[in-house]
């Protein structure tokens, strides 16, 4: 369980997270998805105590991470930025962090074989691919037996085969009854991963909701039309919740009704159809409908930077 | 996939004794610790004997004043002055390097109350500096003095105050080593700690030295490695502090350094 009440952060004059409120559940993957720089990995620093908050309070499985007397066991976390020493094998870098809390060595094996890096363990990280990098992160993660798993972008850099693995280990890590909270920019990713979503723009909360209900109520329904009627067929199917775009002379897209009661208004007028199509907006639109103020916001700032920068 | 849950790990509560056990890991697993203590061991046994080679080779041409300068221990000792720097160094990367690589994130998510962490490797770091150094130095001294005794130039083992330089030397070369620490644990960045330690070390003292002398000769004994140096030294020139007073006047240096650290450490975003 992870509690994020009313948490600011600002660097400077930036405002990276603004007064976020949200509730992370166990048992099921929640997604923390938002655009680059929307506060992602800022609000899991936070998390960890790794930054300070400005203002609000984060708590893990109910106390301050730091409180924890074997902050491992309650919460592990792989970080977006690599966070290895680069001159240290994966090998001696688990061993470390599982010594800090008397963690066996046999636990470190077994994790290396988990992700997967049995051949490369006595490498120096410093020359793993991002992919590999990113199965270490994870295995740091997972040392501690969690309760609260915590990844930051965990597909990054993985293989088709790789972000399969991720997946599935993350919907087993959720049965098992522990929280999973995966953060990334993708919507496609996360409606494939994830049950719940959290989405943020701008360091403010924008959603809290499953992803069914993003996936429906974000989604746009409309229905293509194809007649040398058209025009009749528009006037036809009017209404105050109904619009109508007419994309060519002969071709309109109707939001607001159904393939069926369109098709049914049509035969009922003898109107005659080459084409009628449901169409679905992709989640990837969804949410970049749902994120577009927070962005619009950034242009809108970048272009008066610019002009300032220019003046 | 079975082994995510570890039903056969224990996972223990974090102690102080495994934050530094774990610090002995990561200091163990990287090259720079290898090869700063190697450049420290040949520093220290290898300038003291060509030193000691030196004298006792050419001692019969040498002029009276230069055979009146000359000290058994001190040219003895002399790579003592240029280990100081890399055990110092070492001191520094042993921190920063977490910085440079983002270790630190890993490494204060692991242990989120990080103070131990700093503990932990002023603990293990002065452990090993003090046990590579003391050898080194026993080894130089019975290695050099052996040579200079062709000369009948030897300073005996059970001189007065030469035990209390040797074991002095390896101190001293320790809380170097912690010095250098501290002052990587509050810049965060390896060039800048290894700027700054280089700068007390070797620059602060020839610009005390542009000073008038009166002001000069009141300062100098106080400087970190002036005051260090005294326990290391027999025969001292009037300008220093006795032998354990310079000590500890260097150890509380160190300890400022580190107690800075502390508090930065504990406040500051990673």
């Amino acid at each position: 369980m992870i509690e994020v009440t009313n948490v600011t952060k600002r660097y400077g004059e930036k405002v990276a997270v603004n007064d976020l409120s949200f509730t992370v559940r166990p048992g099921i993957v929640t997604g923390f998805l938002g655009p680059n720089g929307s506060g992602k990995s800022t609000t899991m620093r936070l998390i960890l105590g790794l930054d300070a908050p400005n203002a609000g309070r984060t708590l893990v499985n109910g106390k301050p991470y730091r409180d924890h007397a074997a902050p491992l066991h309650e919460a592990g976390a792989l970080l977006e930025a690599r966070s290895v020493h680069t001159g240290r094998s994966a090998y001696s870098h688990l061993l470390a962090l599982a010594q800090t809390h008397g963690i066996a060595r046999g636990r470190v094996d077994e994790l290396i074989e988990l992700v997967g890096l049995t051949e490369v363990a006595r490498k120096r990280a410093g020359g793993f691919s991002l992919g590999m990098g990113q199965r270490l992160g994870i295995a740091s993660a997972l040392l501690g037996d969690p309760r609260t798993v915590m990844l930051d972008e965990p597909v990054n850099g993985l293989d088709p085969e790789g972000i399969q693995w991720v997946r599935k280990l993350l919907q087993k890590l959720a049965r098992e009854g522990r929280t999973v909270f995966v953060s990334s920019h993708l919507m496609s990713e996360m409606a494939m991963t994830a049950e719940h979503l959290i989405v943020i723009g701008r360091g403010r909360l924008i959603a809290d909701m499953s992803v069914d209900e993003f996936v429906q109520g974000a989604s746009k329904h409309s229905v293509r039309v194809r007649s040398p009627q058209a025009e009749r067929l528009a006037e036809l199917v009017s209404g105050p919740d109904v619009k109508i775009d007419a994309i060519e002379p002969s071709l309109i897209e109707i939001r607001g009704l159904s393939s069926e009661q369109v098709g049914t208004t049509a035969a009922e007028n003898g109107i005659v159809l080459y084409e009628l199509t449901s169409q679905q907006a992709s989640l990837e639109e969804a949410f970049m409908e749902l994120t577009r103020d927070s962005l619009e916001f950034h242009t809108d700032v970048a272009e008066a930077e610019t002009k300032a920068a220019l003046a | 996939m079975s082994a995510v849950a570890a039903s056969t790990t224990h996972v223990g509560r974090i102690t102080q004794r495994r934050v530094a056990l774990s610090e002995w890991t990561k200091l163990r697993s990287v090259r720079s610790t290898r090869w700063s203590l190697l450049a420290t061991l040949v520093l220290i046994i290898g300038i003291g004997i060509l030193a000691c080679v030196v004298f006792e080779s050419r001692w019969p041409h040498l002029s009276p004043g230069d055979r009146r300068d000359f000290h058994p221990l001190r040219a003895n000792l002399a790579g003592v002055n240029f280990a100081q720097l890399s055990i110092g160094v070492l001191g520094v990367l042993v921190i920063t390097g977490e910085y440079s690589t983002g270790m630190i994130r890993a490494t204060f998510s692991a242990v989120p109350k990080r103070l131990p962490v700093l503990w932990g490797k002023a603990m293990v770091f002065g452990a090993v500096a003090f046990a590579i150094s003391l050898p080194a130095i026993f080894i130089v001294f019975f290695a050099g003095q052996g040579i200079l005794s062709g000369q009948h130039i030897n300073i005996a083992f059970s001189h007065p105050g030469v035990l209390r330089s040797l074991i002095g030397a390896a101190l001293f070369l320790t809380v170097m080593g912690l010095f250098g620490l501290g002052l990587g644990a509050i810049v965060r960045s390896t060039a800048a700690g290894i700027a700054l330690l280089a700068g007390i070390v070797f620059v602060l003292p020839p610009i005390i030295g542009l000073l008038p002398t009166s002001v000069s000769d009141s300062v100098n004994p106080y400087l970190p490695s002036n005051a260090g140096g005294a326990v290391w030294t027999i025969n001292p020139d009037p300008h220093t502090l006795a032998p354990w007073a310079g000590l500890a006047l260097f150890a509380g240096y160190a300890a400022l350094a580190i107690a800075i650290a502390a508090v930065l450490m504990k406040r500051r975003d990673t």
